[in-house]
């Protein structure tokens, strides 16, 4: 079909000059909303909806101690997920790119973190009444940097043997050359299971607060979020975000989405995220313009399903 | 100039808004006889199923964003809120695939296709606003993983689905208001255009669609 033809054709379809029958919108629009409410309300009678409780810094440092101060360690050092992970957060690296576009480095850093002045020394410095805490986080501020280096080195391959004590409320460690982490770790372990921890992290330039980042970065670096969502079957290998906790549906819309998140390269690649999130874009911005792209706006033509919908006028043609 | 000789604004959009939508129009009472399938019904359920969305989600919105946590009530209203939210991204769905095979765009329908199409995008954000605002385990590891898809094509730089009150408001006013207006628009194209005739195909006595003489001839040819 040539152009010309296709453009004629098109304006064929503008008006309808067919009969018409009687069609009683607002009385279909008043059942069809009568019908969906119904069903909301028998699906929220039979299935509810989920809330699990949220876990807390608190929460994870009194059931898991070892992971807690092994976290805390890997941001002091900056070793962490977040310390290593670049724009938004810090300049650690240059993000995620393909070829040269790279905007995350471009966007730069509009969430600062720094992972060991927020997430460890600052939470320490706002304990009182401990002297010797205070000294213990004096000395490794006062350390070199290599020095620092050899501590918390030493210090996170001791952890890998560390033990909780029976009421969880302190961790052992091998014996070795440490420096002062021990007491700065036992220190932050304490106020964490107080519950000082959380508010800590949460504290900014206002009384009000509202901005979870910083807590929430914390605890996704180690391991009290994934373990409860891998018990949950929420890891990104299991298909992660779009599910929701226990057997409801979800984000079921997102499917494509995760989809890519499952095949190679994305499932190896250190890019995953902006490869998904550009082809998501392409796809995105194809079903947009579904209308002027050849070859896809002819699929309705070639496939009659059409003959289905419209079989009633068909039939009253005798076609 | 006299000010009954001056030409009014308020007087040019009326006349501008009537002759494009006449009443009977924008609320007709009949509708072309083809118009007669269960795909038709999906459309309406989708605005339906918003409706819903839109009054449970301000009955939680006038109770803030704890009530739901602690009383039966909201959590019942809660519930309400994440199913209509199912029922409508289900509906949307099965109403764009209809009017994909439909090619529903033809006639100078493009636009009615885009807002169509241009809906369900912005819903998604929407949604996903509303999972990462629910102030529960969902939220914690919903936003903690979609942050670095986000951060990776640098939307995270000022969309941070960390920040509770960011997302909150994204989720009860700016994405609801673009929905709903992209949804008005959508309506509005539909009905000035109106729906969608079918294929014209030839029939028995007549080629009415390879002629050029368009939906309908065919019909009152038969």
């Amino acid at each position: 079909m040539s152009s010309r033809e296709r453009l004629a054709e098109d304006e064929s379809y503008r008006e309808w000059k067919g009969g018409y029958r009687s069609y009683d919108i607002v009385k279909e629009a008043c059942l069809a909303f009568g019908v969906v409410l119904a069903l909301a309300v028998v699906l929220t009678i039979l299935f509810s909806s989920p809330d699990e409780k949220p876990s807390t810094v608190q929460s994870w440092a009194r059931t898991d101690p070892v992971d807690f101060v092994t976290t805390a360690t890997t941001e002091l050092d900056g070793t962490s997920g977040t310390g290593g992970y670049g724009p938004p957060y810090n300049h650690a690296s240059e993000g995620q790119h393909i070829l040269f576009i790279r905007p995350q480095k471009w966007l730069g850093v509009s969430h600062p973190v720094d992972t060991a002045q927020d997430f460890v020394l600052a939470p320490l410095r706002a304990i009182t009444g401990q002297p010797t805490l205070q000294a213990a986080v004096t000395a490794y501020e006062s350390a070199s940097a290599a020095q620092q280096a050899k501590w918390t080195t030493a210090y996170e391959n001791a952890l890998a043997k560390a033990n909780a004590t029976a009421n969880n409320t302190a961790i052992s460690v091998p014996a070795g050359s440490y420096g002062p982490l021990p007491t700065m770790m036992g220190g932050l372990l304490g106020f964490a299971q107080s519950g000082g921890l959380d508010g800590a992290l949460l504290t900014s330039k206002q009384f009000y607060q509202t901005d979870y980042t910083k807590p929430l970065l914390f605890m996704a670096d180690g391991g009290v979020l994934s373990n409860r969502a891998q018990a949950e079957h929420l890891l990104g290998a299991q298909w992660g975000m779009m599910n929701e906790t226990g057997s409801y549906p979800g984000q079921v819309w997102l499917w494509l989405y995760t989809f890519w998140y499952q095949i190679k390269p994305f499932s190896t690649s250190a890019n995953a995220d902006i490869l998904v999130m550009a082809i998501m874009g392409v796809l995105s911005l194809a079903l947009i313009l579904i209308p002027f792209i050849p070859g896809v706006r002819d699929i309705p033509r070639w496939i009659p399903i059409y003959k289905l919908i419209w079989r009633q006028h068909y039939r009253s043609l005798g076609t | 100039m006299s000010a009954s000789e001056e030409r009014s604004w308020t007087a040019a959009v009326r006349e501008r808004a009537v002759a494009t939508l006449p009443p009977d129009k924008l609320l007709p009472d009949k509708q072309p006889s083809y118009v007669a399938s269960w795909i038709y019904v999906f459309g309406v359920l989708s605005l339906s199923s918003l409706a819903v969305i839109i009054l449970s989600g301000t009955i939680l919105a006038l109770k803030g964003p704890g009530w739901w946590h602690f009383t039966g009530i909201g959590h019942f209203f809660n519930s309400i809120h994440l199913w209509s939210v199912e029922l409508f991204f289900f509906v949307m769905v099965i109403h764009l695939w209809g009017k994909y095979f439909m090619a529903a765009w033809r006639g100078g329908r493009k636009a009615v296709w885009i807002t169509g199409a241009v809906t369900f995008l912005v819903a998604i954000p929407c949604a996903l606003t509303g999972y990462v605002s629910q102030q529960n385990f969902d939220a914690q590891w919903i936003s903690t993983q979609a942050k670095d898809a986000m951060n990776a094509a640098g939307i995270g730089s000022f969309f941070n689905l960390l920040n509770f009150g960011q997302m909150y408001s994204y989720h009860i006013l700016l994405l609801p208001a673009a929905v709903v207006a992209i949804v008005i628009g959508h309506i509005l194209l539909v009905r000035k255009h109106g729906v969608v005739p079918p294929f014209t195909v030839p029939t028995s006595t007549s080629q009415a669609g390879r002629d050029g003489a368009g939906p309908g001839a065919a019909e009152s040819a038969s």
